[in-house]
Formats: structure tokens, C-alpha cells, sequence
């Protein structure tokens, strides 16, 4: 080595590199973000449960919530009927799912390395549609849950196989095979609708297509609950390695990260997580794809923040789109994907000028 | 780090791009992996870091980071984990996706620590990289904000943060000007870490390099101190080019002056 020592190299990097630089982007503690989020999901879910054509006031609601709890005694019938079988499971379906897709979009962005992906990129929404639209039509639509779910599987399956190539699913492979199952299945949806629906019908499957929380009950809540707490919390606990994979996948690997099988692992519990909220809400737009970005303007990339605080305000998110969607109209119904899009895309467009130069650049 | 580089090929495409390498880099100090484009460097890199199984011989390394001399096991069959803590890979142009800063970079270097939770059990080993690396000045700046030197730097640090005990890097002075080529070299040779770089500038890696392995069509064909390694008649078949090979007046290391193509 005694060559090298002779070679005159500034021990610091030179001067006029050293200059304070362009400040980063400052970024609150996680425990905060997420006290805020759960005091602000816990305070909107309280509110938005009393609100409605109905016109029950804060106290009816409460007492309401207090007879289910064991504290009240006996509540008007009426009033029990539409607090505890209308809008307390629709408001806590709307968390779910909500805070279901916000953590799907963000895993699916992660996976694929890709801004533009969301929790419908393997195909799941036009497979459930299919799925929901062949029983609609039909009749049947005690069964919509269950033949969605069977869709998004069964279009997540066609997916990854068509994905997979000696074993391992690369994420561009995945996108296309994905756009090719949802092409497909979106065509057949298009031809039994056209071929069979007819008025009534018609604006059933459209609601549904669009996205609906209009027809959540406490099994709508169990499910997507259910799945959100399943999934969610393997995906909270794992995706701390979501974050190696911000440079490509042989950074991954040699980060010690099993790329093939990290992706296949959570892609399919993301996918199953998905077909539980597409199978009680149909497909709603938005959410997992902008919202993981937005989020990510406060919290930064890295996955142990933006998850936990992008499932809060999904939660709050869809919990007040869904409440817009049906009193705005009342007693009309907007499908809530409208709203998620009406609302979100202006919030979104304010971000993406805000963040300029910061997190887009 | 011994590390012992015993008859190694792969098949990739039906194709050998590393064929029968035997090689064992100094422990400690900078091995130069030089040879034309197509070569085979990259592949080599990334066998020996264990992320590309071989299919003939093997990457030998220490079954364990305090193993006696000789305790050798297969880079390829350790737990990758376990690797990712004694083994880092700088790819060529590696980009990020995410607005990330430049500490959450380097904290990515930590990833092979973490535990369950998350949680990191030298939290210091972050901010110790950034300043090994010269780059602390840097730690709150956004990725996407850095110039390419400041880059390579971070890049460096996030591979020191992983606490190994070998080196691997791809072209780090691509895109870098002269200077920062130069002061990332020096800071690389003199860490004391046993490091393989592929380098495609010939006087840079005999300037810097303890030791010089040259590839050609996937097979080792000069292997042994730069001095030694780099003569006209090597140059000329290798890289189809006329040389001579002087000798620096001040350094005393080889100079490479090329006067054409052969």
C-alpha cells in the first residue's frame, strides 16, 4: 500500500460540495403520528355514527352505543335499528376497508417499485367484479360477497401464474400479467352485463362497480375486521423489509432480504386482504393508490412509518367519504368512489405542489 | 477476510459468463476487477456475494467472522441474513424509487440487525457510518437532492453500515469526477476492509489496487499486483489496445498510456 499513501486526496470532501445543502424534509416522531390518527379515527367514528337523515341527536346515539355495552337500559327499537344495524357497522366497515386499502396500495407501490400501483393491480377488482356482477344478474345477491372474493382469487391465481417465471414473480412480469387478467375479466363483466342486465339491476351493478358501503352489516364488519387485523398485522410486523427493496431487488438480496419469496408472501396476503374489502365494498377507487403518497409527504418511505399511519388515515379517510356519500344526497346515494375521487384528488393535487422539490422531485 | 474465489462458473443463457476463476484477494486491502465490457465482473461480483449460486466450485469464506484460518465455508450456503452482516454489494447505478433521506439510506444497511420489531441494537452504527464515510453532513438531505460523488458516498456508507468484512463494489467511480473518483478510491483502499472493485479506468486501479484480477470472455486471465499485472502485451490482449506502461514519477505507480487500438 506505501504507493498510495503518496497520492495527495483531500481527507474531506471539498469545500464547495460542503455547503448546508437543501434541507431535507422534517419528519414528526411515529408515536405522535400515531396517537394523533387513532384520536382522530376514534373521535370521527363517534361523530359521523350520529350522523344521518334519521335526526338522532348525540344522546339518543349514546345511549344507543351504552345499551349494546351493558350501561342503558332498553332503547326505542327504532333508534337501536338504525344506529346499531345501519351505521355502526357501516362506519366500522368503512374503517376497515379504508385502512385495509391504504396499507395494501403502499405494500403493492413497495413490491412493484412502481407509484402507480394499487391494491387492484393483480387483476382483484375486475375479477370480484365479475364475481359480484355474474350473481347480480342472477338474483342472488345474498351471495355477492362470497362470489367477489371467489373472483379476486380466482383473477389473483390466474395472476401470479401468468407472472411466474422459473419461480419467482418479477414485479414488471406482474404488472402485465395483471393488466392482461383484468382486461379480460373487465370484458366479460362488460359482455353479462350487456348481454342480461336490465334497469333495476343495472344501477345495482353500477353502485357496485364504483365502489358502495351501502350494504354493511356486522358479517361486512367481521370480514373486512377481520382480515384487516390477520393481514395487517403480518404485514406491519414484516414490512420493516419492504424498505429494502427501495433500491431494486439485488440491494434486497444483498440486504440478506429472500427477494422471491418476501414478494410472493406479500403480494398474496396483500391480494387476500384486498379481495375481503373488494368482496363487502366492491372496488373503491383512489385510496390505495393516492392515499400511501400522501401519507408518505408527512411520514417518509420507510414502511415502518407510512403503514401504521397510512391504515389511520385510510380509516378516517373512507369513514368520511362514506358519510359524505350518503347525506349529501339524501336520501339518494353516491357510490363512495366517487367521493373518495372527488374529495381526495383536490386534497392530492395541494400535496403534490406542497411537496415539490421535497418528495416528488 | 480470506476469502478463496476456488474454480468458479456460472451458466446464464446457456452461456458460461464466468468460467473456472480461481482467486484469492488479499485480506484487507483493495482488489481491482478489471476486463472489458461483457467480461463477466458484475456476475463475479454478485457470486461472490453469495446471491447467485454457482454452477461450478465455489466462494469460500470464513464459517464464521472469528473462524481459524482454513474454517472455510461457501458464501452461497450461509443464512442470508447472517451474510448480509458480513458481506455488502454496491450495485452499478443504483436509484431509488422513494423520496428517502440520506440517513434512512444508510439505515438500510442496518436491515440485516434488525430485530422482529424493528428495532436496531447498535442505534449508534448509523450516525459511526455516515462520519466513516465523510457523509454526516449529509444525513438530512433528501436522496434525489444529492450530486453523483455525494451519492457514491452514501451509497459507501450504507454498505459500512452493514459492519462487513467484505467489500463488494461495481464501478463505484462511474459518473464521479475526476476528484471525487480519486478521493472515493482513497478513502476505499486505505479502510482496511477487504474490498473487490470492478473498475473500468486501468490507471485509477493501478494507482489504488493492492491486487489486480483481469477477466476476459469470463475467464481469469492476469491475476497479482497492478505493477506486475499490466503490460502492454496484457493490454493488447485483452482489451485490443496499444500501450505502454510507465511508471509515475511521484507515485511510483504504473501509469497506463494508451496510443491507440492494437
Amino acid at each position: 500500500m506505501a504507493g498510495t499513501t503518496t497520492v495527495r486526496v483531500p481527507a474531506a470532501v471539498r469545500a464547495d460540495e460542503r455547503g448546508p445543502g437543501p434541507r431535507g424534509p422534517r419528519r414528526p416522531p411515529l408515536a405522535v403520528l400515531v396517537v394523533t390518527g387513532l384520536v382522530v379515527l376514534v373521535v370521527s367514528l363517534l361523530v359521523t355514527v350520529t350522523i344521518g337523515p334519521a335526526g338522532l341527536g348525540v344522546g339518543e346515539v349514546a345511549r344507543v352505543v351504552g345499551h349494546h355495552l351493558g350501561l342503558v337500559g332498553d332503547v326505542p327499537t327504532l333508534h337501536d335499528a338504525i344506529v346499531w344495524d345501519l351505521r355502526a357497522p357501516r362506519v366500522l366497515t368503512a374503517a376497515a376497508v379504508g385502512a385495509g386499502l391504504a396499507v395494501a396500495g403502499a405494500v403493492m407501490q413497495s413490491l412493484t417499485r412502481n407509484p402507480l400501483a394499487d391494491p387492484y393491480l393483480l387483476g382483484l377488482s375486475s375479477g370480484a367484479s365479475l364475481g359480484a356482477v355474474a350473481v347480480l344478474v342472477v338474483g342472488v345477491s345474498l351471495l355477492l360477497p362470497v362470489a367477489a372474493f371467489v373472483g379476486a382469487v380466482a383473477a389473483l391465481v390466474a395472476t401470479l401464474a401468468l407472472a411466474r417465471t422459473g419461480g419467482s414473480v418479477t414485479p414488471t412480469r406482474a404488472v402485465l400479467a395483471g393488466l392482461a387478467v383484468s382486461q379480460l375479466a373487465a370484458a366479460a363483466t362488460s359482455f353479462v352485463i350487456f348481454w342480461t342486465a336490465t334497469g333495476d339491476s343495472y344501477r345495482e351493478i353500477l353502485s357496485w362497480l364504483l365502489g358502495s358501503l351501502a350494504g354493511a352489516t356486522w358479517p361486512s364488519v367481521a370480514i373486512a375486521g377481520g382480515a384487516l387485523l390477520v393481514v395487517g398485522s403480518v404485514v406491519l410486523v414484516t414490512g420493516g423489509r419492504l424498505d429494502a427493496f427501495a433500491f431494486g431487488d439485488t440491494a434486497a438480496a444483498a440486504l440478506g432480504i429472500d427477494v422471491d419469496r418476501t414478494r410472493w408472501t406479500l403480494m398474496t396476503l396483500v391480494a387476500l386482504l384486498t379481495g375481503a374489502m373488494v368482496a363487502v365494498s366492491g372496488a373503491i377507487g383512489f385510496v390505495g393508490l393516492v392515499l400511501p403518497h400522501a401519507v408518505s409527504v408527512v411520514t417518509g418511505p420507510t414502511h415502518r412509518r407510512l403503514l401504521p399511519v397510512a391504515a389511520l388515515t385510510g380509516a378516517t379517510f373512507l369513514v368520511w367519504a362514506d358519510t359524505l356519500a350518503r347525506t349529501v344526497f339524501a336520501p339518494r346515494e353516491l357510490p363512495v368512489g366517487i367521493v373518495t375521487a372527488l374529495v381526495g384528488v383536490p386534497v392530492f393535487a395541494v400535496l403534490l405542489r406542497r411537496g415539490r422539490g421535497t418528495a416528488w422531485s | 477476510m480470506e476469502l478463496t474465489i476456488s474454480g468458479v462458473g456460472v451458466r446464464l443463457g446457456g452461456r458460461w459468463v464466468v468460467d473456472g476463476v480461481d482467486a484469492t484477494p488479499p485480506p484487507g486491502a483493495l482488489t481491482g476487477l478489471l476486463g472489458p465490457n461483457g467480461a463477466g465482473k458484475t456476475t463475479l461480483l454478485r457470486l461472490v456475494a453469495g446471491l447467485l449460486p454457482p454452477d461450478a466450485g465455489a466462494v469460500l469464506v470464513p464459517a464464521s467472522p472469528d473462524a481459524a484460518a482454513g474454517d472455510q465455508v461457501p458464501v452461497h450456503a450461509l443464512r442470508s441474513r447472517d451474510r448480509a452482516r458480513r458481506v455488502a454489494l454496491l450495485e452499478q447505478e443504483a436509484h431509488a424509487t422513494v423520496p428517502l433521506t440520506v440517513r434512512e439510506v444508510v439505515a438500510l444497511g442496518r436491515i440485516p440487525y434488525r430485530s422482529l420489531w424493528g428495532a436496531d441494537p447498535d442505534e449508534a452504527a448509523v450516525t459511526r457510518a455516515l462520519a466513516a464515510a465523510d457523509a454526516a453532513h449529509l444525513a438530512e438531505r433528501t436522496w434525489s437532492t444529492l450530486s453523483g460523488g455525494e451519492r457514491q458516498r452514501v451509497h459507501i456508507a450504507r454498505a459500512l453500515a452493514q459492519e462487513p468484512e467484505l467489500l463488494l463494489l461495481d464501478e463505484p467511480t462511474n459518473h464521479l469526477d475526476v476528484s471525487a473518483q480519486l478521493s472515493l478510491l482513497a478513502f476505499v483502499a486505505g479502510l482496511g476492509v477487504t474490498t473487490v472493485a470492478a473498475l473500468h479506468d486501468l490507471n485509477l486501479a493501478a494507482a489504488f489496487c493492492t491486487h489486480v484480477l483481469v477477466l476476459s470472455r469470463g475467464r481469469l486471465v492476469a491475476a497479482g499486483p497492478p505493477a506486475d499485472v499490466l503490460t502492454p502485451a496484457l493490454l493488447r490482449e485483452v482489451y485490443d489496445v496499444d500501450a505502454d506502461v510507465l511508471v509515475h514519477p511521484r507515485t511510483g505507480r504504473p501509469v497506463i498510456a494508451l496510443a491507440g487500438r492494437a
